[in-house]
């Protein structure tokens, strides 16, 4: 026996080491008809990993003072060595791991990989998402320009609109009057420390559910029907080699992207970096147009087409549990979007179409007729989910294939 | 072939597999891909480097020793260091020669000093008698204690005047060479100055005179 | 069946290249001017002479505290003895020049900048990127005499403003001329010359020209780097991908289409 594997057997016999690898990597079985949308897993993953690093290298040098921060930013774009790469490349990782996630969701809904048996996975994915807008909006924070400021500032006050304790709910949470230093503070504590633990043991959960059940396919059928004489399903391959160097395809042309952005745009036209947040925090002025950042827009789109203060909150909170529910309003047996009915891709087809738009009114100030079509569109967000229950009761799909299209 | 789906592990490559061309292509890749992860981890240890700001306050520093009487020392920051400048008396220069034999490194060949201090006063030739020194203590850190009396009664009677570093005892004579049997293992440090005039002196940059 | 996903992949990437694409208006603070377009010049000699403006005209009341002087030196190709004998005029809290690692801040309190202007003068190392560099060359460009204002000057850009024409000097004055509107109104066309400055019309140009450049080197004073190395990375990340898909194409020869 040589050396290494001396070693490595040493190991194993105190840690898993070679069976975890197996398990997770080597015999981990993929259906082999992964298409486009299957990146976007192992992007969001490689995502978390850069924005924790980045992140890191941030800490070393910001300051948590709201007479401070924003000084220190300019400190770190300035004179730090490398540390507008580091910046660059953490505010421009917030808004791709939203369009990385996003993607991700599309492709969950798509091929209907929420369903039996992968409820908990949906689940899981469901709260690291809710982890994740939090925080995003807690680190957008942090710069402590105009729009972190006044952004905080709104969202905080949406909890007001709670009966009652709203109140004092939205003192709590500031720590005083306005969103101020103790905000900034106890943020700060969250951002960098609270929120990325239970990211990162919410996303193990979520890779542990999905090697439990196996991963869905685009044919949305199971391929462990069909296995081969040593009990491998027929349509898998072992995720290494075979994924992993089909996902450093996909990891290079991500990074072609991310790179582009961070080296030619990182402010993506006021998108990415919102132009009033390279003015300080002033508590006695607000900017004359204030929004959310592009991934939190749709939802705020659908909070401001309520006319009611406590309804639009609670809208906008139902928007997103809504999704939790999904496994659950989605009573067809068929899988994926290929076998299913016309009817069925029409609302979703409609869904998507409403969430882009009511992303792009969420940018916008209000105008008279954008709160018109603010409200049709979030008429059809939630549509989708009432017009789904009822479709998939006794949908017409089309017949599923004996094994996967590949 | 048999199967539908492959067969796994790495000696079960089916049949016609150019392994030639897999293992160059595995390999340019891991090649290309560590070359760029590695180039990817230049910024973030650079970034730990000092930083501008850093930089700028630990400009040369200038000192004004005209009013620097025989036997006095000032200290200045630099860098957030103490340095030393002092100017030393007849007395303390003449027990220099006294305590050659006790002291560990007394040619400074294995302590840290410009060239145009690597001599018995570990100073500039212009003016001797001026030394200009970090005050920290090549042991551990600490900053010793300036003992220009001779014999005091806690550092016994062949003291001739120099450092004392009260953190863990290590002695030093009055150009800062260090006795031996004492735990610092080195002389203490002479930084690069240099006299813009006669009186002034920057200590930071050696003014091409070094 | 595809085509379903391919209409929404393609709706979805659409709606990502239009997040790219689409430049959001920076909010221009107000005013009746239409902005002119203005594009930053970058070089050397145009940063030098924009930065003598702003340290003569604009550092007594502004400061510009997130940048170094030496950091500038380098990117504008000076040496360090050069900026402090040439553009370095403010003193330190001892009362000595500054030095060339020093922020470029000046020595006026933020309580004297209230009383005298009625809000603190703002820091102008970022305002290129707040504002704009169309918004920084129209404003600066818009200063008018109004008596009626303490100062006795007002802007087109921004009404009202507390600043006075620090660049009157060279400028002159110059008033607004309005028009019929055909509305019952009146709506601003251009401005008249009062009285002549020591610079012509075209020679304030250039020199608020190299004023915003400088602003706008101030703003993002790593552009340049940052896109030089951006095309380096961009061209290994190709070659990797090239790399890449071979290494997943010879692979992936080992799995079976189903017939």
């Amino acid at each position: 026996m040589s050396k290494p594997s001396n070693l490595l057997s040493w190991i194993d016999e105190r840690i898993p080491l070679t069976n975890t690898w197996n398990k997770h990597v080597g015999q981990y079985y993929a259906p082999k008809n992964f298409n486009f949308w299957y990146y976007f897993g192992s992007l969001a993953l490689l995502v978390l990993v850069l924005q924790i690093v980045t992140g890191i290298f941030l800490t070393m040098n910001y300051k948590a003072d709201g007479d401070l921060a924003f000084k220190s930013v300019e400190y770190i774009m300035r004179d730090v060595n490398w540390g507008w790469l580091i910046r660059y490349m953490h505010s421009t990782g917030a808004s791709m791991f939203f369009v990385v996630v996003y993607l991700h969701m599309m492709r969950a809904i798509m091929y209907g990989s929420y369903k039996k048996p992968r409820e908990l996975l949906w689940i899981f994915g469901m709260l690291i998402y809710l982890v994740l807008m939090a925080e995003a909006f807690m680190g957008y924070l942090l710069p402590w320009g105009q729009m972190s400021f006044w952004g905080a500032q709104v969202i905080i006050s949406l909890f007001g609109a709670i009966p009652f304790v709203g109140d004092a709910i939205t003192l709590w949470l500031r720590g005083d009057y306005v969103v101020a230093d103790s905000t900034l503070n106890r943020f700060f504590a969250l951002h960098v420390i609270a929120m990325p633990l239970v990211l990162i043991g919410l996303v193990f959960v979520h890779i542990i559910a999905l090697h439990e059940v196996g991963s869905n396919n685009p044919d949305g059928i199971d391929i462990k029907e069909k296995k081969d004489a040593n009990g491998k399903p027929l349509d898998g391959i072992p995720f290494h080699p075979y994924y992993t160097v089909k996902d450093l395809v996909g990891v290079t042309v991500f990074f072609i992207v991310f790179f582009a952005i961070v080296f030619f745009a990182p402010e993506m036209g006021g998108y990415f970096l919102e132009h009033a947040n390279y003015i300080p925090a002033d508590p006695l002025k607000t900017p004359e147009h204030i929004a959310p950042v592009w991934y939190f827009t749709p939802f705020y789109a659908i909070l401001r087409a309520v006319p009611s203060q406590f309804g639009g909150v609670i809208a906008m909170f139902a928007a997103i549990a809504v999704l939790f529910f999904l496994p659950w309003i989605d009573r067809g047996p068929v899988r994926s979007v290929r076998y299913r009915s016309n009817a069925y891709k029409l609302i979703l087809t409609l869904f998507v179409i409403a969430f882009i738009v009511l992303g792009y009114y969420g940018m916008q100030p209000v105008t008279p007729a954008g709160t018109v079509i603010s409200r049709l569109c979030a008429l059809m967000y939630f549509g989708f989910f009432v017009a789904l229950w009822f479709i998939s009761g006794d949908e017409k799909t089309k017949p599923l294939p004996e094994r996967v299209n590949y | 072939m048999a199967t539908d789906h492959v067969a796994p592990g790495k000696d079960g490559n089916p049949e016609g597999v150019d392994k030639k061309r897999r293992r160059l292509l595995t390999n340019t890749a891991g090649v290309v891909g560590a070359a760029g992860a590695l180039s990817m981890v230049v910024p973030f240890v650079s970034s730990m480097a000092p930083s501008a700001r850093a930089k700028a306050a630990g400009a040369p520093v200038e000192i004004d020793i005209s009013k620097l009487e025989p036997g006095e020392r000032v200290i200045v920051e630099w860098r957030g260091k103490p340095v030393w400048v002092l100017r030393r008396t007849e007395d303390l220069l003449g027990s220099l020669d006294i305590v050659k034999d006790e002291l560990r490194d007394p040619d400074s060949d294995d302590s840290d000093q410009p060239a145009y201090a690597k001599n018995e006063y570990r100073s500039r030739d212009s003016q001797p008698e001026v030394l200009v020194m970090v005050g920290i203590c090549t042991h551990l850190g600490c900053s010793p204690t300036f003992r220009p009396e001779v014999a005091p009664a806690d550092l016994g009677d062949d003291w001739q005047g120099g450092f004392f570093c009260p953190c863990h005892g290590s002695r030093f004579d009055i150009a800062g060479r260090v006795y031996k049997g004492v735990p610092a293992p080195t002389n203490l440090e002479v930084p690069p100055y240099y006299y813009m005039t006669e009186n002034r002196i920057l200590v930071g940059e050696d003014g091409g005179q070094a | 069946m595809k085509m379903i996903s391919t209409i929404l992949t393609s709706s979805l990437v659409g709606a990502s290249l239009f997040l790219s694409v689409a430049g959001s208006a920076i909010a221009a603070g107000g005013g009746g001017a239409d902005l002119e377009h203005f594009t930053p010049v970058r070089t050397d000699k145009s940063l030098q002479r924009g930065a003598k403006v702003f340290v003569n005209y604009c550092m007594g009341c502004h400061t510009a505290d997130y940048h170094r002087y030496s950091h500038f030196a380098r990117d504008a190709g000076l040496s360090d003895t050069a900026v402090v004998e040439n553009l370095i005029f403010t003193t330190d809290a001892d009362g000595e020049a500054s030095k060339i690692g020093s922020l470029m801040s000046n020595n006026m309190t933020a309580e004297y900048g209230k009383q005298a202007f009625g809000a603190v003068p703002p820091n102008l190392a970022l305002t290129a990127r707040s504002r704009g560099v169309d918004w920084l060359y129209t404003y600066m460009k818009s200063f008018y005499l109004d008596e009626s204002r303490p100062l006795g000057a007002n802007n087109k850009v921004y009404p009202q403003v507390g600043m006075p024409h620090a660049l009157a000097d060279l400028q002159g004055w110059q008033v607004p001329v309005y028009e019929d509107d055909g509305d019952g109104g009146e709506k601003f066309v251009r401005f008249q010359q009062v009285t002549a400055g020591s610079l012509s019309a075209d020679e304030y140009d250039d020199t608020i020209t190299d004023l915003v450049s400088f602003l706008d080197y101030l703003g993002d004073p790593n552009r340049e780097a940052r896109h030089s190395l951006g095309i380096k990375v961009m061209l290994f990340l190709f070659i990797f991908l090239i790399i890449a898909v071979l290494l997943k194409k010879e692979y992936w020869k080992d799995v079976p289409h189903n017939a």
